[in-house]
């Protein structure tokens, strides 16, 4: 890493739109390709995630390596002055953000090469543009441009969920088009308001001026945010926002449902974001402006989640349950305001998010062990090759051996796909649940213990009675969990004697590994990971270097010319 | 001028959430039509409402809002436009597809058994259901 250090220097501050370019030039390129030459499309696919996961690595070590509680580096496409053009900042959170992303992207697309990507057209540029708004969505600093950016996110994600096609594809891809087509006329009406009141669309020139606003416009500029937090709410499944996700999540296709995991989680960067910025501690009248209600939705959405996962059978469905239990706990976390708090749940969510992203990724992979016992020589005629009613991989071939049964001997030959798909099962389950060993458990604690030391260690201070409440249900939600997943895993691997082992292939296997694998190097590089993301929370309820950096910003001066570059502020 | 704005802002989004409510997806489309068009006027109406003024700065006028409109709140409507219109052709499809699949266009894909579908306000979305029906047959 000291050898690329004065590279990452030179390219700064031009890496930070690398990760908005890279995925849009990868799309624009495989659009071109056509869709026979798929292994060719993949390939280009899998190096540009590859690439992406340099960029965030290298991004990260960026906002290390400059130090300081807030490490900002800003970036001005076409060179116009702060509050005319669009900016785009990293800091602690859009890098760490950007690298989960993308981590996550590449597992999901090594996945996907397996099979899913077979299954009907145009996954990989759709694929890629998806990317390329969840990158731009972590990377602005306006907010008429994050509404850009989530508009790409979604029409990306639109297509991907109907990716495979299929009757429950388009039932729940209907819903979700419709709620998220609400959620961004709300998400309009919101940017629409503060503009009005502030006058300026940069979030970091907005809040500057929130504290100017005068008394007869305050309720106008709270009513603005609360409309705009709504639409963010949506994204990030808080209850009672939260019915379109689980059928939706669950009927996705697994790589798909893999990546969008991340999506709750924007929602809740989103919120984080906005709110830190433009409601701090020290806003006076306006500090910490709907916490409260934060912390009630998240507590609401914990509780409904936790329910959702012990009440429903179907697998998808249950992991889908656990991103709202997870998406809940981080909405009530970042609810109380307090840097510590919030310390805690960022290091939850890189946990949880991985966890749940690996278990979408095997939720399909022991379904496929199911049908596989439920109609093991059933191959549709009718249904052409891509509608993808059968895996491809265990339909027997012509010339199959059978067993004494007549069945077909599929996958025997690897016996330990059943143990790795255990072993996988109870990381994923412990992770969510927030048990020990695993990251799940130490976000909790962290959390907890500065819930219950607000004024510090050894320090006597009230705790809320909302503490006590997140404290019960955070509890409450991880036995519901255990008890669910338990459930889960006694009906899928310990109920089924001798029914015939999956074919596990090694291209599928690997992204769960290595998902998990980074949970488990979480818990141990957990004080770094820890002292990162502790640093990320100061930053942000302290936002005074990330405002005074973005607006001292100065355009690059023209070659030609001997004044300022673009405009004159 | 205001009101006027008002209103329509008013018509367009209250006639919009009510459709986006109703059982069938058709109009359902229609309600987000309705709301997008109610939100890119409530966008003009941010951007401090002005008549006959330019957006584009002349020669010999001072730069500031009491001689033209704000142009930001215009090339956010473009945006909005733009967009709306993708995902709301985007949303037609998946309608038809919808449609094709389950052979209803009722939002949840099956007609509603209780005969929630005969009550006297939704008499035009029953009338809807029975055309298809025949034309089934």
């Amino acid at each position: 890493m000291s050898l690329a250090a004065p590279l990452i220097e030179r390219l700064m501050p031009h890496l930070i739109v690398l990760p908005i370019l890279l995925p849009m030039a990868t799309a624009a390129l495989m659009l071109m390709l056509g869709d026979t030459r798929r292994p060719l499309k993949a390939l280009i696919n899998v190096l540009s995630c590859l690439t992406g996961v340099g960029l965030s690595i290298a991004l990260v070590y960026w906002v290390l390596r400059m130090g300081g509680p807030q490490a900002v580096g800003v970036y001005l496409p076409s060179n116009w002055p702060v509050p005319y053009g669009i900016v785009l900042v990293v800091d602690r959170l859009s890098a760490m953000m950007l690298l989960l992303t993308s981590v996550i992207a590449l597992a999901s697309v090594l996945y996907a090469i397996a099979r899913w990507d077979k299954a009907g057209v145009h996954f990989h540029p759709l694929f890629q543009l998806q990317l390329m708004g969840l990158a731009g969505a972590f990377l602005t600093a306006d907010l008429f441009n994050l509404f850009v950016f989530f508009e790409i996110m979604l029409t990306a994600s639109y297509g991907l969920l109907l990716h495979g096609s299929g009757w429950a594809r388009v039932h729940s891809g209907l819903h979700y088009v419709a709620m998220n087509l609400m959620a961004s006329t709300l998400f309009l009406i919101g940017v629409a308001i503060l503009y009005g009141v502030t006058g300026t669309l940069n979030m970091a020139d907005m809040a500057i001026m929130v504290p100017t606003i005068p008394q007869d416009d305050r309720g106008l500029l709270h009513a603005g945010a609360a409309v705009l937090a709504v639409a963010f709410l949506v994204k990030a499944a808080a209850w009672p926002l939260d019915f379109w996700l689980p059928s939706t999540y669950a009927s996705a296709s697994a790589p798909v449902a893999a990546l969008f995991a991340i999506m709750t989680k924007l929602g809740a960067y989103a919120v984080l974001r906005v709110w830190t910025l433009l409601f701090p501690q020290d806003a006076g009248v306006s500090a910490l402006f709907g916490g409260p209600v934060l912390i009630g939705l998240g507590l609401a959405t914990l509780a409904f989640g936790a329910i959702g996962v012990l009440a429903t059978q179907h697998l998808g469905r249950m992991v889908a349950f656990c991103a709202i239990l997870s998406s809940g706990t981080l909405l009530a976390a970042l609810g109380f305001g307090q840097p510590a708090v919030t310390g805690g749940a960022l290091y939850y969510t890189l946990g949880s998010t991985l966890a749940i992203s690996a278990f979408f990724l095997l939720a399909e992979l022991i379904e496929r062990a199911r049908e596989v016992e439920e109609q093991p020589l059933y191959v549709s005629d009718t249904e052409p090759d891509d509608a993808f009613a059968y895996p491809v991989d265990l339909m027997p071939t012509r010339d199959v051996n059978l067993d004494d049964d007549e069945q077909a001997l599929i996958g025997r030959a690897i016996p330990a796909a059943m143990a790795f798909m255990g072993l996988a099962f109870i990381v994923c389950g412990l992770t969510i649940a927030g048990l020990p060993p695993f990251a799940g458990f130490v976000g909790k604690v962290v959390m907890l213990s500065a819930l219950l030391n607000p004024a510090g260690f050894g320090q006597d201070a009230q705790v809320s009675l909302a503490a006590w409440a997140l404290l019960a249900l955070l509890v409450a939600g991880g036995l519901l969990t255990t008890i669910a997943l338990s459930r889960a895993g006694v009906r899928y691997f310990w109920a089924p004697a001798g029914r015939p082992v999956p074919r596990l292939r090694f291209i599928e296997t690997l992204p769960i590994g290595v998902l998990l694998l980074l949970v488990g190097v979480l818990v141990w590089q957990a004080d770094a990971v820890l002292r990162y993301v502790n640093a990320t929370a100061r930053g942000l309820h302290d936002p005074k270097e990330y405002i005074g950096t973005v607006v001292s910003t100065r355009p690059v001066p023209s070659p030609t010319a001997t004044g300022e570059g673009g405009l004159r502020r | 001028m205001e009101v006027i704005l008002a209103l329509a802002i008013g018509i367009l989004g209250g006639s919009g959430v009510w459709l986006v409510l109703r059982p069938r997806t058709f109009q359902v489309l229609m309600g987000l039509s309705l709301l997008s068009y109610a939100v890119n006027l409530f966008i003009f109406a941010m951007g401090s409402l002005q008549l006959d003024r330019e957006p584009i700065v002349q020669p010999g006028l001072a730069p500031s809002l009491d001689n033209y409109t704000d142009p930001l709140p215009q090339a956010l409507v473009l945006t909005a436009i733009v967009i709306g219109f993708a995902t709301s052709a985007l949303f037609l499809v998946m309608l038809l597809a919808s449609r094709g699949l389950s052979g209803t266009d009722h939002v949840d894909g099956e007609e509603p058994d209780d005969g929630t579908a005969q009550l006297p306000r939704s008499g035009g979305a029953g009338t809807t259901a029975e055309i298809h029906n025949q034309e089934e047959r």
